[in-house]
């Protein structure tokens, strides 16, 4: 076992030794959650709304200052005909507008329906919904009453009493962020991946390796576990960050947190040790349809868009995107608090796949050796 | 008394603490073949570099086709040419559409660029693969095309950086033909190799050893002085002043150079 | 001068003798757009729920059947347990749980009011209030249907309070279909990979044979190079958003309101600055993988800080201000404000004016710090 030995020192020292790349595996992946962690939400919030108000008077400011109280929206703009929103609207200056129809005190006094015209900005549809359910709750609260679908008053009601479960606050980063740490996870094993290579089509030293005494199975072990190490730290900081800066629960058992997250790692660097595996030609073929493909593993491991809304070809091509295993392990443990029991299923999946991939990976060394 | 193609005084090239080039200093006369030769790592690239302007010296001064190469880079070029290691012709292009890039490039009407392609193709004797992609060509057919290419605005001077390396004897000697062709058309011919055996095709040698011009002279002169059968062993010589002499081998005058 | 249309020339050459880059500009691009916009939706349909009906009257049996009716809902289970349901959702089998408490017929005779629990998985955020929102409605739909018993005593009631009738009015994706949302910021994505990569890789590949060397030794200046090196990839940049269109036209039917010819105009000044940042990777790399590899890592951060697939208003605000210094996400406002809502000159000249600023500054930074001798 001397011979692995050997090569584990060996690969230990290139690491050492180049401190500037350690650090920036390190910390690339913290730098990185910390970044999009910020960046990649769907909360609504601050919401730009326009005002027309043709005749202001007490009533319309009224429920103006109640929309302006509401910590939900902002008013950025105050204009007295319809079509001044345009630009508003085209520009993004605003994002939803109410617009009180002339004669709405008065209609108020008398006791008719006052009319308002609630216009929302509705490119993107699920924001337009919000926005639209925010609104109405605004109108509903300065009214004193409870929701009714403006019909005629009294009738049957059916009251809802709703519980979020598992993410109670809905804030879009307890979602986000367990997906963010395989998303960074993913990109430094493929850093690792290429600084690898790279350092060896430099020095020619695959084809020493190969001719050595180390076997196959060998040369990837010994390849593998300095990264392999190099990734748990990075996936121990990410965890880290997640519950430090972005207060994400962390419900579930840690150990089995850590040991999924390093799985997770092996699977990535199995795939990079394949491609090394390659010869030059197949490797640059390998290299180009990975890195082609890098936008759709991104959006089909389910991180930002729910694999639920797919259509179905698509979520069977997720079945073999390792992310989308892992987004779901760390989801369901760090925010739903499930053990084992629950993610072996997942689990098994991201073993198979780094079995299957070091198993290639001995297979084209072997096939370079003859 | 000829003009001078090239002066160089003092020239130096360093690295960090690494001193590639150490004050060298030679003179190339107009029509002169001139050898520049020196183990791998001698400095020999890195001098020819700060020649063409591809690399700033940090030290000394050189003047080529009277141009200063610290300064006026730009007008060094317009008078050169150049023809590196790895031949830099575009292998998904034709010898036409090569010749065709570099004339344009410098300047030659289409009218220029048609006659010479001509003259060209038919003096390289591959009128028939003008309109195969390089790639398909003979690597002999590809350096002696690049060469070729490097004269096509007919320079003053032609910057040679190790033309036949990796290229069989044959092609080696028929390589040096064209040469002699320039030469004798005017064009100085500054040429850098680790061939020592190709030492004898010169007007005048010079040989680097760590980033120090050791030798300097006429092939025959410098045999002489130094009591030597080729310049092989001039070589052998200067590397290794103080230590053992290597093993002998045979000289030939297609000898294999150490790579 | 000459000198730019011979390079060029030369280049042209190249590209359409390169199958691989072919395939890269005309067939992945396309491929890529069918399958992200298939992908990036936040859609909700076909929400998996469970309903718990512990009352078993035909009131809650009404509930039931308007659930199952409704395209938003796919009803997994009923099996009346709420342990089991909780199971669903520590699964992931189900994403809501609807539960009807025994006597809620009972309730709604005796006191018009019934009550019902939903329980929803609020992992996914905000959709987790869209799925509640439809529940809601189709509760508040089903209760406005029932007869009501006894309500006199309400009706008097409802005149004494203010009524306010609101109506709703959306502007743009009047179908509300996400695809529409996703096409142009797309659209955005593979043009900068293309503007972008291509140029980088171009480049670097030079560098790597070794031609860009003999080239440096020409007269030919850098200004001159750049233009002719890039001149190519911005073409094929213009290439690809008309092929992305006609495709999001034919496939997608996405909504083009605005003026095209303003489109294109915003793409060219775009792709100067992805050419600009091609230029400058292919400076700081030795090989066209590696030139890959920068590409694909420094497009992905700019991606996902676009708004591009999750909106600019949700970031924090600090990250808000960051992103003003990327051109994606400038490029992404201006192609949703130009095809879905119509926007002119006018509207969009905030973002354009900083794409101009930043194709200044990359330009001038990426061709000054392009050496044609080493120092």
């Amino acid at each position: 076992m001397t011979a692995l030995g050997g090569l584990l020192r060996k690969e230990w020292f290139h690491i050492r030794r180049d401190r500037r790349t350690a650090t920036v595996l390190i910390a690339l992946p913290v730098v990185q959650v910390l970044l999009f962690g910020y960046a990649i939400r769907t909360d609504v919030d601050n919401v730009r709304l326009a005002v027309v108000d043709p005749a202001p008077d007490a009533q319309t400011i009224s429920l103006r200052n109640r929309f302006a109280a509401a910590d939900v929206f902002r008013t950025v703009a105050v204009v007295p005909r319809i079509t001044d929103l345009d630009p508003l609207f085209e520009s993004g200056a605003a994002q939803q507008a109410i617009v009180f129809y002339p004669g709405f005190s008065r209609d108020l006094g008398r006791g008719e329906p006052a009319k308002l015209l609630i216009i929302t900005d509705a490119t993107e549809p699920n924001t337009g919904s919000l926005l639209q359910s925010y609104a109405q709750a605004v109108v509903n609260q300065w009214v004193g009453g409870a929701s009714r679908a403006g019909g005629a008053g009294g009738g049957v009601r059916i009251v809802p009493q709703v519980r979020m479960r598992f993410n109670p606050t809905r804030e879009s980063k307890n979602l986000f962020v367990p997906g963010l740490m395989a998303f960074v996870l993913t990109i430094i094993s493929s850093m690792m991946t290429a600084i690898s290579l790279t350092r060896e089509k430099e020095t020619g030293t695959m084809e020493a390796l190969l001719v050595s005494p180390l076997r196959p199975w060998q040369i990837i072990v010994g390849k593998v576990t300095p990264y392999l190490a190099i990734g748990f730290v990075s996936v121990v900081l990410v965890i880290v960050e997640a519950l430090l800066v972005f207060h994400v629960p962390l419900r579930g058992s840690v150990p089995l947190l850590l040991v999924e997250g390093a799985l997770y790692i092996l699977v990535s660097l199995s795939l990079g040790i394949l491609i090394s595996a390659r010869t030059s030609s197949q490797r640059v073929a390998m290299m180009f349809a990975l890195l082609g493909t890098m936008l759709p593993n991104i959006l089909l491991s389910g991180f930002i868009f729910p694999l639920e809304s797919m259509p179905s070809a698509l979520q069977a091509i997720s079945y073999v995107v390792p992310g989308r295993w892992f987004v779901t392990i760390a989801r369901g443990i760090m925010l739903k608090g499930i053990g084992f029991e629950y993610v072996w299923r997942e689990t098994l999946f991201l073993a198979a796949m780094a079995a299957v991939l070091l198993a290639a990976s001995v297979r084209s060394f072997n096939e370079r050796l003859e | 008394m000829s003009d001078l193609a090239i002066q160089v005084k003092d020239l130096t090239r360093r690295f960090g603490d690494f001193i590639a080039v150490d004050r060298i200093s030679f003179e190339v006369k107009e029509g002169e073949v001139f050898g520049f030769l020196g183990a791998n790592g001698a400095g020999k690239t890195t001098a020819i570099r700060m020649l063409i302007g591809l690399l700033q010296p940090t030290g000394g001064s050189a003047r080529v086709a009277g141009y200063d190469v610290a300064t006026q880079a730009e007008q060094v070029k317009r008078s050169i040419g150049y023809m590196s290691q790895r031949f830099s012709l575009y292998e998904d292009l034709t010898p036409r559409e090569n010749i065709r890039l570099y004339g344009g490039i410098y300047g030659l009407t289409r009218e220029q660029i048609r006659t010479r392609t001509a003259q060209m193709l038919d003096r390289l004797g591959i009128s028939s693969v003008a309109d195969t992609a390089v790639r398909s060509l003979p690597l002999g057919w590809r350096q002696k095309l690049a060469f070729s290419v490097a004269l096509v605005h007919q320079p003053r001077i032609v910057f040679l950086d190790e033309p036949t390396s990796g290229v069989d004897p044959i092609t080696r000697r028929q390589f040096w033909e064209l040469i002699y062709d320039a030469a004798a058309n005017g064009t100085t011919v500054l040429v850098t190799t680790h061939y020592m055996d190709e030492a004898e095709y010169c007007d005048r040698i010079s040989i680097m050893v760590a980033g120090r011009i050791a030798a300097m002279g006429a092939p025959m002169q410098l045999k002489r002085d130094s009591q030597v059968a080729s310049i092989d062993e001039l070589f052998v010589q200067l590397a290794r002043p103080d230590g053992p002499t290597r093993p002998t081998r045979p000289s030939s005058p297609s000898g294999e150079g150490s790579r | 001068m000459r000198r730019i249309l011979y390079l060029a020339q030369a280049e042209v050459l190249h590209i359409l003798r390169d199958h691989i880059l072919l395939a890269q500009v005309l067939v992945v691009p396309v491929v890529q757009l069918l399958v992200l916009t298939n992908a990036a939706t936040f859609e909700i349909r076909n929400t998996p729920i469970h309903i718990v009906d512990l009352d078993r009257s035909p009131a809650s049996r009404g509930v039931v059947n308007r659930l199952a009716a409704n395209g938003h809902f796919d009803i997994v289970d009923t099996t009346p347990s709420v342990d089991v349901g909780d199971d669903h959702l520590l699964r992931g089998t189900a994403t809501m749980i609807v539960v009807i408490p025994r006597h809620f017929e009972e309730s709604i005779v005796r006191t018009g009011v019934g009550q019902v629990q939903l329980s929803v998985n609020a992992e996914k955020g905000s959709a987790a209030g869209i799925v509640q929102s439809y529940a809601t409605q189709v509760l508040t739909d089903y209760a406005a249907s029932l007869r009501p018993v006894d309500n006199e005593s309400r009706i008097a009631d409802a005149g004494s309070r203010p009524r306010i009738e609101v109506q709703a009015r959306s502007r743009y994706n009047p179908t509300q279909n996400y695809k529409h949302y996703m096409v142009p910021g797309i659209l955005v994505a593979l043009m900068t990979i293309i503007g972008t990569l291509l140029s980088a890789q171009n480049i670097a590949r030079e560098k790597e044979l070794g031609t860009l060397e003999q080239l440096n030794v020409t007269p030919i200046t850098r200004g001159q190079f750049i233009i002719a090196k890039l001149l190519p990839f911005w073409v094929l940049g213009l290439i690809e958003l008309s092929l992305g269109l006609l495709v999001g036209k034919l496939v997608f039917g996405i909504p083009m309101v605005g003026n095209l010819a303003l489109l294109y105009c915003v793409a060219a000044v775009y792709l100067a600055v992805a050419a600009g940042i091609g230029l400058w990777i292919s400076a700081i790399v030795d090989t066209q993988q590696q030139a890959m590899f920068v590409t694909f890592f420094i497009v992905n951060i700019y991606l996902l800080m676009s708004g591009l697939f999750t909106p600019i208003d949700s970031m924090a605000p600090w990250v808000q201000k960051v992103t003003m210094i990327n051109p994606v996400r400038h490029f992404v406002t201006i192609s949703r404000a130009i095809l879905m809502k119509g926007a002119g000159p006018a509207e969009i000249a905030q973002p354009f004016l900083i794409l101009l600023g930043t194709a200044a500054v990359v330009l001038v930074v990426a061709v000054g710090q392009y050496r044609k001798r080493a120092a």
